[in-house]
């Protein structure tokens, strides 16, 4: 389970209704099925994906989130999730408003670009960096929107999104104080409690 | 004998006496259903599945009826051990409609009044009609829920009145390459194979069988007709694109040419008006033209669906144009507005709405997968 996806179940009241954008295999859902039994509702597109999360016995549609996502009525979740798909979507600020449009509330999660590896990387080599927690080359990679911890506050605050909450995680297990003091340098992934 | 077949099966036949009154008004004062079965009953009675056909379907979907048979039920793919309905582990019920022509009562049958063949004088049918004698079927084999209703094209509809109608008997509701209600374009393909059959000089009124005559031709061509809408342009241009059969296109001869695909549904049409029942074709198109899911729910699917109580899958095929895509994704919006536990898919393949019978691989294992779900009941 990635680190980011358990520090997020505490936000989730029990038995509530939570749809997941992209998904994934499911894992998360699930965790929060058996742990918190909610009624979740997953979104994805990839083939594979979908069918391994239904094997985990979740309520999967196959539905692209960046076509919209009229077919939602407004406020009928309580919370609506999107774990590490905000840099993958083509308009992030639409998604985070339909997010809240639908959900009561909302929680995301994104790699902190402006994490100080990557700083580091792109300030000695000069050229976008690669690693483990973002492994794909410029030209062929699923994350089109890369932003920072500044970034994704900044709109937030444009838009009158409210952050109710906010967890930095660093790149260590232990207690993320440096990620908690200075998010922007030391956050490896960025999470969000948000509503309007 | 292939380890993923259900083997030699044998229709049974189920009598009922008791009155049925239609949606037309009129009384079936008794009938039978015949159908066969695949799997065992539990001691519970918690893992059976009802399969309802489609247009031109019947009750042998899976298995053979003798060691000599070529081909396997219509469903062989779907319905078998290790397959998406699997029968280790399900009791798998498929009959004919009613209404139907391969044993149950219908327009070939006789008519108690006359003692002659119904023919055009067998009530018209809707959908609900089948799902209320389908629910006397599950009384009749000791089913209070079926674990799963399943359907494909005109099966799928049945599959979601059953879930309108009988809410507390069944826990999944699995509908594939189907829709609410048919288009304008759907009503007009069933009219031209409706008038092929009816302009046919042997079709006398819908009294073939009294007259002796059979309107082979016309049923022939209804069948060509829909065929070619249950294909897709591309899986027609794999299968014979502009080969020729016989002739050449050569210039300087008057000698003309034939196409594969003229044969092919030459033959496809004369196979299909052999086994088929005229009257009963007409009735089947009659029942998909007029179902319309939520009409009674002042045309709101979303409060239609808030009778169902089951959890859905939906599937469509990406290069269906008779169901489409977008007819599923109606369903799935209904569901999800009426706060129904719905997953979707939609999957890529070549073979437009025939897909929904062939063995493609994506389509075999999230269907698998579902139906593990509903096996576990979860």
């Amino acid at each position: 389970m990635r680190l980011d996806l358990t520090h997020i179940q505490r936000w989730i009241e029990p038995g509530s209704k939570v749809l997941d954008l992209g998904c994934g295999n499911g894992e998360f859902l699930q965790l929060l099925q058996q742990e918190r039994e909610v009624r979740g509702l997953g979104l994805e597109i990839d083939p594979d994906k979908i069918t391994a999360a239904v094997a985990r016995g979740l309520n999967i549609v196959e539905q692209d989130m960046d076509a919209g996502m009229d077919n939602f009525p407004d406020q009928s979740f309580d919370t609506v999730v999107m774990a590490h798909a905000l840099q993958a979507v083509h308009y992030p600020d639409r998604v985070l408003d339909e997010m809240l449009r639908i959900g009561r509330q909302g929680i995301v999660t994104f790699p902190n670009f402006a994490h100080w590896s990557c700083r580091l990387y792109l300030g000695t080599r000069g050229r976008m960096p690669v690693s483990r927690f973002m492994p794909y080359t410029w030209y062929d990679t699923p994350n089109i929107h890369f932003c920072t911890v500044q970034d994704f506050e900044a709109l937030c605050e444009e838009r009158g999104i409210r952050i109710l909450a906010r967890d930095m995680v660093g790149n260590t297990e232990r207690k993320p104080l440096l990620a908690s003091a200075w998010p922007n340098l030391f956050a490896v992934t960025a999470i969000y409690l948000i509503s309007h | 004998m292939n380890p993923a077949s259900v083997g030699i099966v044998a229709p049974q036949r189920a009598q009922f006496t008791e009155p049925l009154t239609l949606a037309c008004g009129r009384v079936l004062e008794d009938y039978e259903l015949v159908y066969e079965t695949y799997g065992q009953l539990n001691a519970r009675h918690s893992n059976a599945v009802l399969v309802c056909h489609a247009l031109s379907g019947h009750h042998h979907a899976a298995g053979y009826h003798s060691a000599e048979d070529r081909k396997p039920g219509w469903w062989d793919e779907c319905i078998g051990p290790g397959k998406p309905i699997d029968t280790n582990h399900f009791f798998v019920v498929s009959l004919n409609n009613l209404g139907g022509c391969h044993g149950s009562t219908g327009p070939v049958t006789l008519n108690p009044e006359t003692g002659q063949p119904w023919g055009p004088d067998f009530p018209s049918l809707r959908v609900r009609d089948w799902v209320h004698s389908q629910a006397r079927l599950a009384d009749y084999l000791g089913i209070e829920c079926w674990a799963a209703v399943i359907g494909g094209s005109l099966g799928g509809m049945q599959a979601m009145r059953w879930a309108l109608l009988y809410p507390q008997r069944l826990r999944h509701c699995v509908v594939i390459a189907s829709a609410m209600r048919l288009s304008a374009q759907n009503i007009a393909f069933n009219e031209i194979a409706r008038q092929a059959i009816q302009s046919d000089p042997g079709y006398a009124g819908g009294h073939y069988l009294a007259h002796n005559t059979l309107p082979a031709q016309g049923l022939a061509l209804a069948r060509m007709v829909g065929h070619i809408t249950y294909l897709s342009d591309g899986a027609m241009a794999n299968k014979f694109g502009r080969d020729l059969r016989s002739g050449s296109l050569e210039l300087g001869g008057e000698e003309g040419a034939e196409f594969q695909v003229q044969s092919y549904l030459r033959y496809q049409g004369s196979q299909f008006s052999g086994s088929f029942d005229a009257n009963t074709y007409i009735l089947m198109t009659r029942a998909l033209d007029y179902f319309d899911l939520a009409r009674e729910f002042g045309d709101d699917p979303v409060a239609a669906f808030r009778e169902a109580r089951c959890s859905f899958l939906v599937l469509s095929f990406s290069t269906d144009w008779r169901f489409s895509p977008r007819r599923s994704r109606e369903i799935v919006d209904a569901l999800i507005a009426a706060d129904r536990p719905v997953t979707y898919a939609e999957i890529e393949a070549d073979e437009g709405h025939d897909a929904f019978l062939m063995p493609i691989p994506r389509y075999l294992q999230l269907f698998g997968a579902y139906m593990q779900r509903v096996r576990e009941n979860r």
